[in-house]
């Protein structure tokens, strides 16, 4: 289809500005003027809705069908969370407005800093981070600034991850500077305790990990892991991209957990809008409270106010008090569910071991244990056999109607299907994706080459990633289309900048 | 079209599945059939500068195909007098040729008897059979 | 249980083809010890409607811009947003989807990322963006990381006039990156080339803001020259709304423009979600953070998109990564991308006049000193009240204005100085309101 700027005609337009009465625009030093106008599209309005209309036609969404993309928890976003937010006390509200004309709105935040930590075990949550990985790197932020303030900032310099971890979790321990250790999963899908013992000493921060797992496992050694690192006093960072499978079960901070993360935008039914937004408060015990994020949201009698005297604060890490748009819907989300929100997670546990136990003897299954809220298979089987891999299994899932789950992670499983249902599904689509993809399987012996050019009925064939990755076109290029523009006028291009 | 396996005699290996082929005090470096088979089809070269200083087992740049990066080890120390800029144009010579046209750096080696740490053909085949 | 989709009778049947008796028995693996054996202490669960007389109740009591007459800015503003932004970014498709992994499923998300990517490429005069970032603070960050590993140096030079929140973010993230943060302070509301020069030696970048914090232009030009003759990468953070009227930052020698993009098709949702934008020359592509969408084939040669160099990001080069960002601010990047495409360029140009126009106007009829008299603003400037500016505020809001932003909260000396906010929404009629409310 046309991009929006080949829809474009000189002279057209959509929006109208007011024009301020009486006054005549005064013009910018020359020297600062625009030279050429940016090339924005010239477009009326009915063309604008028309292309845009026809965009999320080809879009698939959880409003289009099952989405089972294991570790992004693509539940139900249920719509009366969009009519709250949009509610004009909330949408329309300034974040530098006065406290006294804020106050639904820091009431608002202080109950939900109060449900995540009763649902963390934990004592105190900043809600600022934008997403689940800046919530992780805050949390290394706030490990070097508790040391550093026990004066073991120097010694404490390594961060132990599962080799199950999502990419995020190095990537973090890099940017908050500290040095990786791996630690291996043993063969029940657990850490690897004797692997774990020799990487704990007195020159580590701290663990990240994840449970249940990305293997959608629980480590049932959680206690003894927890020793290890509280006895080399290091503290515990739980990444909460998991959460939906044990909230009012088993609780982080109840695991010895001292800092935690929550992804509002998985567990709490935030919209991720193809890639965000999302929210990643963090939660933490007592002892790192001083450390956290401002402002804080605190409560003084029947009154709210934000509070910057933190003097041992690690700062802030986004502006003003987080994505406060995204508090307001997971908020009205966990009010729905109350003091029930463990029907939830059991649920989702339910559903996700429903489908295990029905495709497990379909796919390879490494880990022969039952589940939490997601599972991984392995496609190695019909890969060795013929020649067909999870990246076929999930684009052939398409013709079904069905989004594929995550494919190729965790990575210490090859050929890796993972699946997440999430509670919000009728067992009759999960019955209707079992079927498909025993269907598929079957297709795998007997027409390896449907599934090899799958999918069939999308508004695109498979596409090449090879080429886009070494074209590298990243923007449209309207030299090649000269007849677009009214000017085909090139930019003006300064000299390169030297410090390359 | 990808090549098809082969493990030529006269290179000498490196575990990490990179190999050298070293003449008159020179070497070429490059990456064996079963590391580029193990990537995919190549899309990027970070190549190394002219000049740069290479030490055995160290890393002097990678290779990365669609969905993975993997870096490249120096089997042998030295200073790269020459990137094959054909590869920096076109990564996928590699896929086509591993040995011949898509060797990725030119050396000046700087201890010829580093070489003797090395793995010859049968020694190579041998950890590929236990992978 | 309103989101429940189970019934008791799914469930029994569901529990005996797994095998086990109870939903209880799925938990075994969860050790005793660290069980929670209680319900969790929250309310008794609400329908619909309860929910939705909650929230109003708490949306009642906070006073929003549609209520008092507002003149705060100060990095978000209270630009128009069109109907359609609203219509299009609600319907599920968008809304609902996740990051596209699965080109195949997400072509309608992935266009309108590259238009984005586009958009932001033309108005920053810059060769590639990302997919957005999380707001006009981390995408500082962000420029900071990227300098370290393109210069190999260390130090970051920030302009006092960069807006302060900015400043906090990037002290924030510097000592895990093993960078240092210098200051160059402000000469009458605008920063010194040759300051900035001198600054700028061996560091690895250096950061201003156009139009700065203060409302003021900054000679950016001569900033960016200042910044290169150090052979640091001279760093833009600009205003989007200003760049239908103020040259572009790749046209003037930048490294890399960022901002925050509220102004441009979010509202004000106290202060986010909001979407960051980062935007580079070309020999910085391999190393921008975060999702970039890249043009392509399928099968049968038709135009399509997919995310493209991902080995830069956290999924595959993990530790080595360029960020660990994974969710990113699409849903808010589309506003943006929407509301331009609804102004279009003349419209842009309108926009940014209007607040030129208005605010000059405004300029004159406070009758009030100007905190920098001497400089040429945008759509900001700083008034001396003299008095304490809260008082003052307070007793503004009391005739329903809000005139801005109290100074004093980030710069010393500045405690009877507001920072006037006029955009396109702002009348002529609203900016005597403001001259009276002001004189009491």
């Amino acid at each position: 289809m046309k991009l929006v700027f080949e829809r474009s005609r000189p002279g057209r337009r959509a929006g109208r500005i007011p024009r301020p009465d009486g006054l005549s625009p005064p013009a910018p030093p020359e020297h600062l003027r625009r030279a050429q106008p940016p090339r924005l599209p010239e477009i009326p309005e009915v063309e604008l809705v028309r292309h845009f209309t026809e965009l999320t036609s080809r879009n698939f969404g959880i409003d289009t069908g099952f989405y089972p993309l294991g570790s992004c928890t693509m539940k139900y976003n249920p719509r009366v969370n969009e009519r709250v937010a949009a509610l004009p006390g909330f949408r329309d509200l300034h974040p530098h407005q006065d406290e006294d004309g804020a106050q639904g709105a820091l009431e608002l935040m202080h109950d939900l800093q109060e449900i995540l930590a009763e649902v963390t075990g934990l004592h105190a949550v900043s809600l600022q981070p934008a997403a689940g990985s800046q919530g992780e790197v805050t949390g290394l932020m706030l490990m070097r600034a508790y040391f550093s303030d026990r004066g073991e900032g120097e010694q404490r310099r390594r961060v132990v991850v599962a080799d199950t971890a999502h990419g995020t979790n190095p990537a973090s321990v890099t940017m908050g500077g500290y040095e990786l250790l791996k630690v291996a999963t043993d063969a029940r899908g657990n850490i690897d305790l004797d692997d774990l013992r020799d990487k704990v000493d007195d020159s580590t921060a701290g663990l990240m990990l994840t449970n249940p797992s990305t293997l959608g496992l629980f480590d049932e050694n959680i206690d003894e892991i927890s020793t290890i690192f509280h006895d080399a006093g290091a503290l515990l960072y739980y990444d909460g991209a998991n959460l939906n499978a044990v909230c009012g079960i088993s609780r982080p901070g109840d695991m010895g957990f001292d800092i935690v993360h929550i992804n509002l935008h998985k567990t709490f039914s935030q919209p991720h809008g193809g890639g965000g937004p999302g929210g990643g408060p963090i939660a933490v015990r007592e002892h790192l409270e001083p450390f956290l994020p401002v402002p804080a949201v605190v409560r003084d009698g029947n009154r709210f106010r934000l509070d910057y005297d933190r003097p041992k604060s690690i700062g802030k890490v986004r502006a003003f008090t987080g994505p406060f748009g995204v508090f307001v819907r997971s908020y009205a989300f966990i009010l729905a569910w109350g003091r029930e929100l463990r029907a939830m997670s059991e649920d989702a546990v339910l559903n996700a071991n429903y489908l295990l136990a029905q495709l497990k003897d379909v796919y390879d299954l490494p880990f022969d244990r039952l589940c939490m809220h997601e599972f991984v298979l392995s496609a190695r089987t019909l890969k060795k056999e013929h020649g067909i891999s999870a990246l076929e299994v999930a684009k052939r899932l398409m013709d079904y109607g069905f989004h594929p789950p995550t494919i190729y992670f965790p990575l210490v499983v090859p050929e890796a299907l993972m699946i997440e249902p999430t509670e919000t599904e009728t067992k009759e689509t999960l019955d209707a994706f079992v079927a498909a993809m025993q269907s598929i399987a079957r297709e795998a012996a007997e027409d390896p080459e449907t599934l090899k050019t799958a999918p069939h009925n999308r508004p695109v064939a498979r596409l090449d990633e090879v080429k886009a990755a070494k074209r590298a076109v990243v923007r449209y290029r309207f030299e090649e289309h000269p007849d677009l523009v009214a000017e085909a006028t090139q930019p003006v291009q300064a000299e390169a900048p030297k410090g390359v | 079209m990808p090549a098809s396996e082969s493990y030529p005699d006269d290179l000498h290996y490196h575990r990490e599945h990179d190999w050298a082929r070293i003449e008159d005090g020179e070497a070429l470096l490059g990456i064996t059939w079963y590391a580029q088979d193990a990537l995919g089809e190549l899309v990027h070269f970070e190549a190394p500068e002219a000049g740069a200083a290479v030490t055995k087992d160290g890393i002097y740049g990678e290779v990365e195909s669609v969905k993975a990066v993997s870096d490249l080890v120096a089997p042998i120390s030295g200073e790269v007098i020459e990137v094959n800029q054909a590869v920096v144009a076109a990564p996928e010579t590699v896929n086509e040729d591993p040995y011949g046209d898509g060797w990725l750096v030119r050396i000046r080696v700087a201890d010829p008897a580093e070489a003797d740490g090395l793995m010859d053909v049968e020694a190579y085949k041998a950890l590929l059979a236990e992978q | 249980m309103t989101y429940a989709t189970l019934t008791d009778a799914d469930r029994a049947e569901m529990l005996e083809t797994i095998g086990v008796a109870s939903i209880e028995e799925l938990f075994r693996d969860i050790p005793a010890g660290v069980r929670l054996g209680r319900p969790l202490d929250l309310g008794e669960p609400l329908t619909e409607q309860e929910i939705l007389e909650r929230l109003e109740e708490l949306a009642a009591r906070n006073v929003h811009a549609g209520e008092e007459l507002t003149f705060v800015g100060a990095g978000v503003y209270d630009h128009y947003v069109p109907a359609v932004v609203d219509y299009i970014l609600q319907r599920g498709e968008f809304l609902t989807a996740y990051t596209p992994y699965q080109p195949e499923m997400s072509q309608g998300i992935l266009q309108a990322i590259f238009e984005y990517q586009t958009v932001i490429c033309e108005l920053t005069g810059m060769d590639v963006s990302n997919a957005s970032g999380y707001d006009g603070t981390t995408v500082a960050a962000d420029a900071c990381f990227i300098a370290k590993h393109a210069t190999g140096r260390t130090r970051i030079v920030l302009a006092e006039t960069v807006n302060p929140q900015v400043r906090q973010v990037v002290r924030t993230y510097a000592p895990g990156f093993g960078m240092e943060v210098v200051d160059v302070s402000h000469r009458d509301g605008v920063t010194d080339p040759d300051e900035f020069r001198a600054a700028a030696q061996g560091a690895a970048c250096a950061i201003f803001q156009q139009p700065n914090f203060f409302g003021c232009l900054e000679p950016a030009p001569e900033l960016a020259a200042a910044a290169n003759d150090g052979e640091a990468l001279a760093v833009a953070h600009v205003d989007p709304i200003s760049l239908g009227v103020l040259e572009a930052p790749g046209n003037y020698g930048c490294a890399l423009a960022i901002g925050e993009g509220q102004g441009v098709g979010n509202p004000l949702s106290f202060g986010g979600p909001h979407y960051g934008f980062i935007a580079a020359r070309e020999q910085f592509t391999r190393r921008m953070p975060g999702r970039i969408v890249g043009e392509t084939t399928d099968l049968r040669g038709e135009r399509g998109y997919v995310l493209t160099l991902q080995t830069r990001e956290q999924h595959i080069r993990r530790e080595k990564a360029t960020s660990n960002i994974t969710t990113n601010q699409t849903l808010l990047a589309l506003g943006g991308l929407i509301s331009l495409c609804w102004l279009g360029p003349e419209g842009l140009r309108e926009v940014g006049e209007a607040c030129m126009a208005l605010a000059e106007h405004a300029k004159e009829r406070l009758e009030l000193p100007l905190l920098f008299p001497e400089q040429a603003t945008f759509k900001e400037f700083g008034i001396r009240v003299g008095r304490p500016a809260l008082d003052a505020i307070r007793e503004a809001r009391t005739h329903g204005v809000n005139p801005g932003y109290p100074l004093g909260r980030d710069y010393p000396g500045m405690d009877d100085a507001i920072l006037v906010a006029v955009t396109e929404r702002r009348t002529v009629d609203d900016i005597e309101r403001l001259a009276e409310a002001l004189a009491g």
